[in-house]
């Protein structure tokens, strides 16, 4: 790439410096200016043949020969010929770099989780290495790009998600195949590290699969609605195999091909002023349970999230509140049970890197309605830059049958590498 | 519940929901091209070529950091209507706009399509980055330095390439894109020609900015950008640097620190009293107050600023 600068470099200058001779013997102003000009539209070319470098580079495809042509007849005869033979030599560095940059963004995300004090009824380890997320994300085509994120826990891989995004569907839809987590609510949707918590709440431990939630490998199609009043509205449908949760949290299970899972989520938001917005939302999930195909769980949610944040001092200060209702019910035997969980949580952003939050849990236990867990947090979140932070939470809980906990949980999370930005 | 109906529910609601969707037209704007900018800059100059037979709208305002806009929803209305997006590049919005493009279900501002046009491949980058980069560096921009609009030239060369690709969507009309560039480029020379005068007195000063946003800016009036208030790109200030630069400043006959709107002034102001130093809070992008509406006025507002700035602090 470096002698091909050169050339263009050169190209371009000689006859600039033609230029000036014949313009030298010339003093009228006139000339002057006229040369100014000409110098002008040169470095613009030059400019313009940088930039042309900089997306061929960027797109990895090998520089033309042709990105030079442009120049007159008079600078290529004076080019010397060794720098256009020279150029497919320097292949090594230059085509090295330029396979490079067709790779897609990789990034990892560490998540260190420490806990303080006694849970027997949901015990988590002193120390653990909770989560390296490894997101591998590109554009495939004109037509789709691909996101995987890859959790390793210390001892195993999941595959958190892995899909296709059709980008350029006709009628405005968004298509998407694959391995993902479900569009149910707010938190389901969510990987751990862009959570304002280090657990998730209750309600999702109870009644939505655990720490996973509905995540499963399906269809998911999405769409804007168009509605009038500056109202943005989406609706997404989902279809899954029907496998979502593990163990005592194990939401869906399917026995036979035809028990898929079936999610819909209906969104909408608004910009209150410029600095405030709200999203409030509804969903809905349906699949088999563990006991057969004749036994359903149907889950119903809403959700709602007030938005603060002052454009002018967008870094410093800003304010979430959001809740989430949610109802499961299940047909097991001997009765069919009907649970209900929500979680309300609200962070404030006081400094630059310094976040205050908490949240109130309150669920229903899905195979026992009649036990209730209840709970409250406190976080307080720094941020050390953009691609680190450290959490403390104070987790106070009350499990049905009058297990009481209290624990410290803190949290340190760290980002490597190119990590695509996660929708709003 | 029966167990059929509820299993199909779902999907038949959904179909409803998209077909009706799809019965209201989504085919609004008649002839109009209908062009998204990222940033006001942006809008500014495709408004100047674009005259009236183009609608522009800029995502971020120009008051706000460009680095950190919120993905809200409520772009994705604007995204999904757009037959031309143009961006800053440079990744200047790589934390917010890819997922508000993945999501908008509008093809033709997809990356790479026709609709997508990355403007820096027009500009002059400075600052572009030689062996390896790390985040040690702070936030640093690995393409180079993306606050390249604030160098008429810039300005010119952007509109230029702007023209080109508005001709190109809307071939009809692409004479009189190519006359409204001429046009534009001959008021933005006359402009330049008199803002290069006003600061003729003061090529060679000194300056410190808050964040790196000034190098074009700085090369084309010749000022000398010495020091930043933030330790690194990104990096709120620190007791220490503030220490360290409030020593060079005073060392060096250092007065005039440059912030942008949206940074805290708390250190800056500090920084100037010790020193005995001003503070010109500058506009990086039009629209950074409501007075400044155009590219000109921007150049207008700032080089007014600073050429007071410098008067008062010799």
């Amino acid at each position: 790439m470096k002698p091909l600068i050169a050339f263009c470099v050169l190209a371009l200058f000689v006859p600039t410096m033609a230029l000036a001779q014949q313009g030298s013997g010339a003093s009228s102003g006139e000339d002057t200016a006229a040369l100014e000009q000409k110098i002008r539209d040169l470095e613009d070319r030059l400019i313009a043949l940088e930039g042309q470098m900089r997306t061929l580079k960027a797109q990895g495809s090998p520089a033309p020969a042709a990105a030079a042509a442009p120049v007159s007849a008079e600078a290529a005869a004076a080019a010397p010929a060794e720098s256009i033979a020279s150029t497919p030599v320097s292949l090594g560095g230059a085509g090295g770099s330029a396979a490079k940059a067709l790779n897609p963004d990789i990034s990892m995300i560490g998540d260190f989780i420490a806990v303080a004090g006694g849970n027997s009824i949901r015990p988590s380890p002193a120390l653990e290495m909770h989560e390296s997320e490894l997101g591998v994300q590109a554009i495939i085509d004109p037509y789709a790009r691909g996101d995987f994120f890859l959790t390793f826990g210390e001892q195993g891989v999941g595959l958190e998600e892995g899909y296709i995004t059709f980008t350029a569907l006709p009628g405005s839809f968004v298509a998407r195949v694959g391995k993902m987590r479900a569009a149910f609510g707010k938190v389901n949707s969510m990987h751990n590290h862009v959570l304002p918590f280090v657990d998730r709440p209750l309600v999702t431990q109870n009644l939505v699969g655990g720490e996973d939630g509905i995540d499963d490998a399906g269809v998911s199609v999405e769409r804007i609605i168009p509605f009038p009043k500056g109202i943005f509205l989406s609706a997404t449908g989902q279809v899954f195999r029907g496998d979502s949760g593990a163990d005592d949290e194990l939401l869906f299970q399917s026995h036979t091909k035809g028990d898929v899972s079936t999610v819909a989520h209906l969104r909408g938001y608004k910009d209150l002023t410029e600095s405030t917005n709200l999203e409030l939302g509804a969903s809905y999930a349906r699949g088999h349970n563990e006991l057969g195909t004749d036994f359903i769980t149907s889950l119903y949610g809403i959700d709602a999230t007030l938005r603060w944040k002052p454009l002018r001092r967008a870094i410093y200060n800003s304010f979430v509140a959001r809740s989430e209702f949610i109802w499961n019910q299940r047909h097991q035997q001997p009765f069919e049970q009907r649970a209900f969980g929500m979680y309300a949580s609200g962070e404030y952003q006081f400094k630059r890197r310094w976040f205050l939050g908490g949240r109130y849990d309150w669920s229903d236990r899905a195979r026992e309605a009649n036990l209730t867990d209840k709970g409250g947090s406190v976080i307080l979140t720094y941020w050390p830059s953009e691609f680190s932070q450290i959490r403390g939470q104070y987790r106070f809980t009350d499990y049905a049958g009058d297990h009481k906990t209290n624990e410290l949980l803190l949290q340190v999370l760290f980002s490597l590498g190119a990590h695509g930005a996660h929708p709003f | 519940m029966n167990s059929f109906v509820s299993k199909y529910a779902v999907l038949l609601a959904a179909a409803a929901f998209l077909a009706a969707s799809l019965i209201s037209p989504s085919t609004a704007s008649a002839k109009k091209l209908n062009v998204v900018t990222a940033t006001t800059d942006l809008a500014a100059l495709a408004q100047e070529v674009g005259g009236d037979r183009i609608s522009v709208e800029s995502i971020a305002k120009g008051y706000q950091d460009p680095h950190f806009v919120e993905a809200k929803p409520s772009f994705l209305l604007k995204l999904r209507q757009a037959d031309l997006l143009i961006v800053v590049g440079l990744q200047l919005e790589i934390g917010w706009l890819p997922p508000l493009i993945t999501q908008s279900g509008n093809s033709r501002i997809q990356v790479g399509a026709n609709g997508y046009l990355d403007a820096s491949q027009f500009a002059e980058i400075l600052e572009i980055p030689q062996g390896s980069i790390t985040r040690a560096m702070g936030d640093v921009h690995p393409l180079g330095n993306p606050h390249y609009w604030l160098d008429p030239d810039n300005g010119r060369r952007v509109a230029k390439g702007i023209a080109a690709k508005l001709g190109e969507t809307d071939p009809e009309n692409a004479a009189y894109f190519q006359q409204r560039f001429q046009d534009f480029d001959r008021r933005l020379t006359e402009a330049d020609k008199k803002w290069l005068t006003d600061m003729k007195p003061y090529r060679g000063r000194k300056v410190v900015t808050y964040h790196n946003s000034l190098p074009n800016f700085a090369k084309h009036f010749g000022l000398n950008v010495v020091g930043f208030v933030e330790p690194r790109p990104g990096i709120p200030p620190t007791p220490s640097h503030t220490f360290e630069l409030t020593n060079m400043m005073k060392r060096d006959h250092v007065k005039v620190i440059m912030v942008e709107p949206y940074f805290d002034r708390k250190t800056p102001d500090s920084i100037a009293r010790e020193t005995g130093g001003v503070v010109v809070e500058y506009l990086p992008s039009v629209g950074g107050t409501k007075e400044v509406t155009t590219y000109f006025q921007l150049f207008d507002y700032d080089i007014a600023l600073l050429t007071k700035a410098f008067q008062a602090n010799p």
